[in-house]
C-alpha cells in the first residue's frame, strides 16, 4: 500500500477513538427499574466522535443491535484487524458526517461490553452479579442513555439512529423523551417482536440453559456455557441471513471436500460457516447478556407501556415536528417490511412527518450493516435535512 | 414515473393555483418533490408524498420532504379519511391499475382532488390512429403500445362521464394546449393536450 492510500483511508475513517465510560445511579440513588427492582451502580461504555456545536443541537446518538457495542466507528489501535461495527456509515463525509454531526453511541445496560450487566461485579457480593443480576428493559437501557446524554450536556438529540434491537430503542427513545428527539430513524426493526422472533430467542435461550456449563448462571468461575451460545448464535445468524443469500453463498458446495465423508463432521459449507459463526462468537460475548437482551427485545411492548394496547394511541406522545426515517429491508424476515410498515401506519395516523423507504436488497436483515447506496444515500440526505431544519 | 419531471413543467403552475395557503395536500406520485417543494416553500402548506421509484424518494428526502415508499393505492390507505384538504395526482391517472379505487380513495383522504391526464381525444391522436393504422404516440405518450405503463388512457370526455359516474362534482377545468400553454375552453376534447381538473364528492 502506497503512502497516498493510507493517507486516504484514514481520511475516510475517524481514526483512533478512546473508548469512555460514565458511572452514575451509586447506591444510595440506584436506577429504579421497570420490573421494580433497582440496579446500581450503573456503568456505561461509550464513544463519542465528531465535535458538539456551540449550542449542542448536532448530537447524533447511535443505539447498537443485539451483540453490537458502543465500538461504532474507527478503531482503538493501529493493529485493530477491523474498524467499529458501522464504520461504514460514521466517519468523516460519511452518511453519519463526523464533520457535522456529534455522533454517540453507548453498550447498553445489560451487555458485556463494558456497561454493567450479568457479568460485572456485583457490589453486594464482591463476585459476578450472573443471574440476581435484576432483568433490565428496552425502557431500562434507553433511561440509561439519557443519563449519559445529560451527562454529555445535551439537551435535545438531533436524532437517534439504530437498527434492528437498535431500532426498538429509537421508537423508546422517542416515546420516553418526545422532546428531546428532534428526529428518529428506526431501521430494519418492528414496534416489538413477533411470536415467530420470541420463537427463535427462546431457541437460542434454551440452547444456552441446556449447556451442563450454564449452572443457572453462575460460571464465571469456571467453564462458560459456550457451546450453548455458540448453538444460540448459529440459530439467530440464519435468521440474519436471506434464502437468497445463504443459496448465493453457500448452495449445496461440500466444505474442503469433492465428496461425502459419510460421517457427522462438518460436510456442507453452510455448517463450516455457522460453527465458525458460533465459535467467533463465544469469543466475544457472554452468555448470561445474551439471555437478558434477548429477553428484553421479547418483553418490549410500547403499545401496552404507552398506548393502553395501541400504537397509533402511543404515539400521540411525540411532538407533531418530529421527524421520522423508517427503513426496511426486502429479503429481512426477521423484522419484516410489514412490520416497518406498522410504525409507519401508527406515526402517519398521528400526522407525524415519516418517510419509508423500503431498500431492496437480498442479504436479508444483515442488510443493514452492510453497504448499500440507497440506505447511505437516504439517512445522509434526511440528517441533512433535519440538520437544515424547516419545512413540514 | 416516465414523464414525472417534465409532466411538472406543464402543469405545475395551474395546480398551484388551486392549493389553498397553508392547507394539507398528499401528492400521489410526487416523483422528486419539486411540487411538493414548491408548495411547502411558496404555499406553507403542510405536505406529503407517495413515490414509488427509490431513487425519486431520496430525492424527496434531500428536499426534507415525508415520502412513502411504495404504489399509490397503498400509500393512500395509511391515510385517515378526510385528513388532506388535497389529494393531487398528476400525469398519472392513465397509469393506475384501478382508476376507480384511485379516485375513490383519493375522496376519502381528501376533501377535494386534483387530477391531471394527457388528454387521448386530442386530434393529432385520433388522426395518427386513423391514417396511420397504430396505436398513437405523443411527446407525452412516447410508448410503444407493449411497453407503456399508460393502461387506462382517456379522454376529457370519459373523465367527465367518469367523474360524473362516481359521484363526484367537477369544480373546475383547466387545459393546455400542445405547447402547453392554458387555451380556452373551446372542443377541448379535440384541442386539449393536458386536462386538469378539480373535484369533491357531489
Amino acid at each position: 500500500m502506497s503512502i497516498d492510500d493510507d493517507v486516504e483511508i484514514r481520511g475516510q475513517s475517524v481514526g483512533l477513538v478512546e473508548p469512555q465510560s460514565f458511572t452514575f445511579a451509586a447506591p444510595p440513588e440506584p436506577m429504579l427499574l421497570e420490573s421494580g427492582e433497582t440496579l446500581g451502580p450503573v456503568t456505561l461504555a461509550y464513544e463519542t466522535y465528531g465535535r458538539l456545536n456551540d449550542d449542542r443541537s448536532n448530537a447524533v446518538l447511535v443505539v447498537h443491535a443485539l451483540t453490537g457495542d458502543a465500538h461504532v466507528a474507527g478503531r482503538h489501535s493501529d493493529d485493530d484487524r477491523k474498524p467499529g461495527w458501522w464504520d461504514l456509515m460514521v466517519g468523516p463525509a460519511k452518511p453519519i458526517d463526523t464533520d457535522k454531526y456529534f455522533v454517540i453511541c453507548s453498550n447498553i445496560v445489560g451487555g458485556c461490553k463494558g456497561s454493567t450487566g450479568p457479568g460485572s461485579t456485583n457490589p453486594a457480593t464482591g463476585k459476578p452479579y450472573a443471574t440476581d443480576f435484576p432483568m433490565v428493559t428496552l425502557g431500562d437501557m434507553v433511561r440509561a442513555q439519557a443519563a449519559l446524554v445529560d451527562h454529555l450536556g445535551i439537551e435535545r438529540l438531533m436524532s437517534v439512529v439504530g437498527g434492528s434491537m437498535g431500532g426498538m430503542q429509537v421508537i423508546e427513545w422517542a416515546l420516553a423523551y418526545p422532546d428531546r428527539v428532534a428526529s428518529i430513524v428506526p431501521i430494519a426493526a418492528a414496534a416489538r417482536q413477533s411470536a415467530q422472533n420470541i420463537a427463535f430467542d427462546e431457541v437460542g435461550r434454551q440452547a444456552i440453559m441446556k449447556d451442563p456449563n450454564w449452572n443457572d448462571g453462575h460460571y464465571y468461575d469456571g467453564q462458560a456455557p459456550a457451546s450453548g451460545l455458540a448453538i444460540a448464535r448459529m440459530i439467530a445468524h440464519i435468521t440474519y441471513l436471506s434464502e437468497h443469500s445463504m443459496r448465493e453463498k453457500f448452495g449445496r458446495r461440500l466444505q474442503d471436500k469433492d465428496a461425502y465423508g459419510y460421517d457427522f463432521g462438518t460436510e456442507f459449507q453452510v455448517e463450516s460457516y455457522l460453527r465458525y459463526q458460533g465459535d467467533a462468537f463465544i469469543k466475544r460475548f457472554d452468555a448470561n447478556s445474551y439471555l437478558y437482551i434477548t429477553r428484553a427485545m421479547d418483553y418490549y411492548d410500547p403499545t401496552t407501556r404507552y398506548g393502553g394496547g395501541s400504537l397509533v394511541a402511543a404515539f400521540e406522545r411525540l411532538r407533531p415536528e418530529t421527524r421520522v426515517l423508517v427503513i426496511s429491508f426486502t429479503s429481512d424476515w426477521l423484522y419484516p417490511t410489514a412490520e416497518s410498515k406498522e410504525i409507519v401506519r401508527a406515526l402517519k395516523a398521528n400526522g407525524i412527518p415519516t418517510t419509508f423507504l423500503e431498500v431492496p436488497s437480498n442479504y436479508g436483515h444483515d442488510a443493514f450493516l452492510l453497504p448499500n447506496d440507497l440506505m447511505e444515500s437516504a439517512i445522509r440526505g434526511f440528517l441533512a435535512a433535519v440538520a437544515k431544519g424547516g419545512r413540514r | 414515473m416516465t414523464n414525472g419531471v417534465r409532466r411538472r413543467r406543464v402543469d405545475y403552475e395551474l395546480i398551484e393555483e388551486m392549493i389553498a395557503p397553508g392547507s394539507r395536500v398528499l401528492d400521489l406520485g410526487c416523483g422528486d418533490g419539486a411540487l411538493l417543494q414548491e408548495l411547502v416553500e411558496q404555499k406553507n402548506v403542510v405536505g406529503r408524498g407517495v413515490e414509488i421509484n427509490d431513487q425519486r424518494v431520496l430525492e424527496c428526502v434531500d428536499r426534507g420532504l415525508a415520502v412513502f415508499h411504495g404504489d399509490l393505492i397503498e400509500g393512500l390507505s395509511y391515510y385517515g379519511d378526510q385528513s388532506f384538504d388535497t389529494v393531487i395526482l398528476s400525469q398519472t391517472l392513465q397509469q393506475t391499475l384501478d382508476p376507480r379505487k384511485v379516485l375513490r380513495e383519493m375522496l376519502r383522504v381528501g376533501k377535494r382532488a386534483i387530477i391531471s391526464f394527457p388528454n387521448f381525444g386530442h386530434w393529432s391522436i385520433r388522426l395518427q390512429l386513423v391514417f396511420t393504422g397504430r396505436m398513437p404516440r405523443t411527446r407525452h405518450l412516447p410508448h410503444q403500445w407493449y411497453d407503456t405503463p399508460n393502461v387506462h388512457l382517456l379522454t376529457v370526455r370519459d373523465f367527465r362521464e367518469f367523474a360524473g359516474k362516481e359521484g363526484t362534482r367537477i369544480l373546475r377545468e383547466v387545459f393546455l394546449n400542445l405547447g402547453g400553454r392554458r387555451m380556452i375552453p373551446l372542443l377541448e376534447n379535440w384541442r386539449a393536450s393536458t386536462a386538469i381538473f378539480l373535484l369533491e364528492k357531489a
